[in-house]
């Protein structure tokens, strides 16, 4: 059980069920797709940059909890972020699930992103946390 | 009759690992029997077949023989040459849209399947469609999820050459009135494919008797070794159609240009077969008929009654099935409300229970039924009531916790 609510985490649960940044966006610069073909989670990210400031962001979509969550999470996260800061910070979040070593300074940068650190434990389901960060990521790529 | 109990005691997986498999759908856990005789073909007649004047490739060119003749028996096939082993029904369906398909069908001709198919069905002969120009049309269901007369006398025209039909379905659990509809497509000239990959793990199949004009299955959902599938095909079509993959053992003479191929079942085997898989294979089939499907069914009926009557009294839990258990098999999709399958399934695989969640490879039937995925419970007949208990309770599990966050919102 406690492998349970090591991931289904309180931040997890809360966000899947009341997600703060799921709704259109008015005045959008960009949107993005992501799809995850096996499981059918189904995002799509609704940006708004301002010269080179991501000023808004939001998604609508359909998915499970861990994937509904991780792009809500990564929305307010990155909200006010340069196009280079958030790319960074993507990164340094596929690199935490990736199980790969991050600083504690990186790990600030998450915020309440961390809360997907264990989600590796559950490689069946990384792929739902990582959807959202490699989605925007190939956007701000494009641009 | 030997119990589940007794029949599990076969099945070393559950000597390791203390889990409820209900993904039998899926694949199948293997008999010892069945890992027995890969590690016997392995020791005593492992050689390439065909290929060698030597003793023991003669003999592995005997255990392929036989394998054919064993599963030609358990189809009731009238020849050998009628089974063509691939590695899946995948394989299988794959081979028939290329050879028979893109060389029968044509512009303005119709394709029939029923929206129950399997992506391997419904992929291959898509493709067909759009390189021939021709329509792909679906059989669609009634409420109880069931394809009936109206929609069979509707769909299948003068113009329907090829119709493709699941026996059951792997996500609904309906068993389907293929019988019906081989008669009615025979009456209008057309060739039927019946995929069994869901039925044979729980009833025979008589290819004669059915007059399928192919058959094709997943022999690793029915006991067998994983990369074992077969084609049945009735001799006098298999014999008309070109070859699927080139390459070894499937010529007789290759020059630099040209190449005579060799006649069935070589024809469609290309390249060196998984001899002790299908060794395997026969293994799988002896191990069934031993057990007999008279016993398996009475096992699984009785799991899956008690599966539906539990599931049932969970008031969170929507069922896709029909209550007509005569028109049912095995396989139960489900989904609770309020959370998502993966959430379900991860939640449950915390609790050692295995299930599927998703869209099962059937996409165009999860749109057509309004829903995105599905929890699927898959049953075998080495399965217990305390398997399902166990699933019962953490469902339970599941829910309480979505509702616990769900409540606190308010």
């Amino acid at each position: 059980m406690d492998q349970i609510e090591e991931i289904y985490s309180n931040i997890i649960m809360e966000r899947s069920m009341q997600a703060y940044h799921k709704h259109e966006l008015e005045n959008e610069t960009c949107s993005a797709h992501g799809y995850n073909p096996n499981c059918g989670d189904d995002i799509t990210l609704h940006i708004k940059l301002c010269d080179d400031k991501i000023e808004d962001m939001s998604f609508t979509g359909s998915g499970c909890a861990i994937s509904q969550s991780s792009t809500d999470i990564m929305a307010e996260v990155l909200k006010g972020k340069t196009v280079a800061e958030a790319k960074e910070i993507a990164d340094i979040f596929v690199a935490m699930i990736d199980r790969k070593p991050i600083t504690d300074q990186q790990k600030k940068l998450l915020k309440d992103a961390v809360a997907f650190q264990n989600i590796s434990n559950m490689p069946a389901r990384v792929k739902c946390a990582i959807l959202a960060w490699k989605t925007l990521k190939n956007k701000l790529d494009e641009l | 009759m030997k119990t589940n109990y007794e029949l599990r005691k076969d099945f070393s997986i559950f000597e390791n690992e203390n889990i409820a498999y209900l993904d039998n759908a899926a694949t199948s856990q293997k008999p010892k029997c069945v890992l027995d005789a890969l590690e016997k073909f392995y020791k005593k007649y492992n050689a390439n077949p065909h290929r060698g004047a030597y003793n023991l490739s003669i003999k592995a060119t005997e255990v392929l023989n036989k394998s054919r003749h064993r599963v030609a028996e358990f189809l009731n096939a009238r020849f050998d040459e009628e089974i063509i082993f691939t590695k899946n029904a995948t394989e299988s369906l794959n081979l028939l849209a290329y050879s028979y398909g893109m060389d029968n069908i044509k512009s303005g001709d119709e394709i029939v399947l029923s929206i129950m198919e399997h992506h391997s069905m419904i992929v291959p002969f898509q493709k067909v469609a759009q390189a021939k120009n021709a329509t792909l049309k679906y059989m669609y269901l009634n409420d109880d999820y069931q394809i009936d007369d109206k929609e069979i006398e509707s769909k299948i025209t003068g113009k329907t050459k090829i119709v493709g039909i699941v026996s059951v379905s792997n996500v609904l659990g309906t068993i389907t009135n293929y019988k019906k509809i081989i008669e009615k497509a025979h009456s209008v000239g057309a060739v039927v494919i019946v995929d069994i990959s869901q039925s044979i793990a729980h009833k025979p199949f008589d290819v004669q008797d059915a007059d399928a004009d192919f058959v094709v299955f997943s022999a690793h959902k029915m006991y067998a070794p994983l990369g074992t599938g077969v084609l049945y095909g009735k001799k006098e079509l298999l014999e008309k159609m070109s070859p699927f993959m080139m390459g070894g053992d499937m010529i007789e003479y290759v020059y630099e240009q040209s190449t005579s191929f060799a006649p069935l079942p070589n024809k469609f085997e290309a390249g060196t077969q998984n001899v002790a898989g299908i060794y395997g294979l026969c293994s799988a089939i002896d191990y069934l008929q031993n057990i007999g499907y008279d016993t398996i069914y009475k096992i699984e009926s009785s799991l899956t009654e008690y599966l539906l009557k539990k599931l049932k009294e969970l008031p969170f839990v929507k069922l896709y099935c029909t209550d007509n258990l005569s028109q049912h098999e095995a396989v139960v999709s489900f989904n609770i409300d309020g959370v998502h399958p993966h959430d379900v399934a991860s939640i449950l695989d915390m609790q050692g229970v295995c299930i599927r969640a998703g869209n099962h490879c059937a996409q165009p039937l999860l749109r057509y039924l309004g829903v995105d995925s599905t929890c699927r419970v898959s049953i075998s007949f080495y399965n217990t009531k305390e398997d399902i208990d166990k699933l019962i309770k953490a469902l339970k599990k599941v829910y309480e916790m979505f509702m616990k966050f769900k409540n606190n919102q308010r």
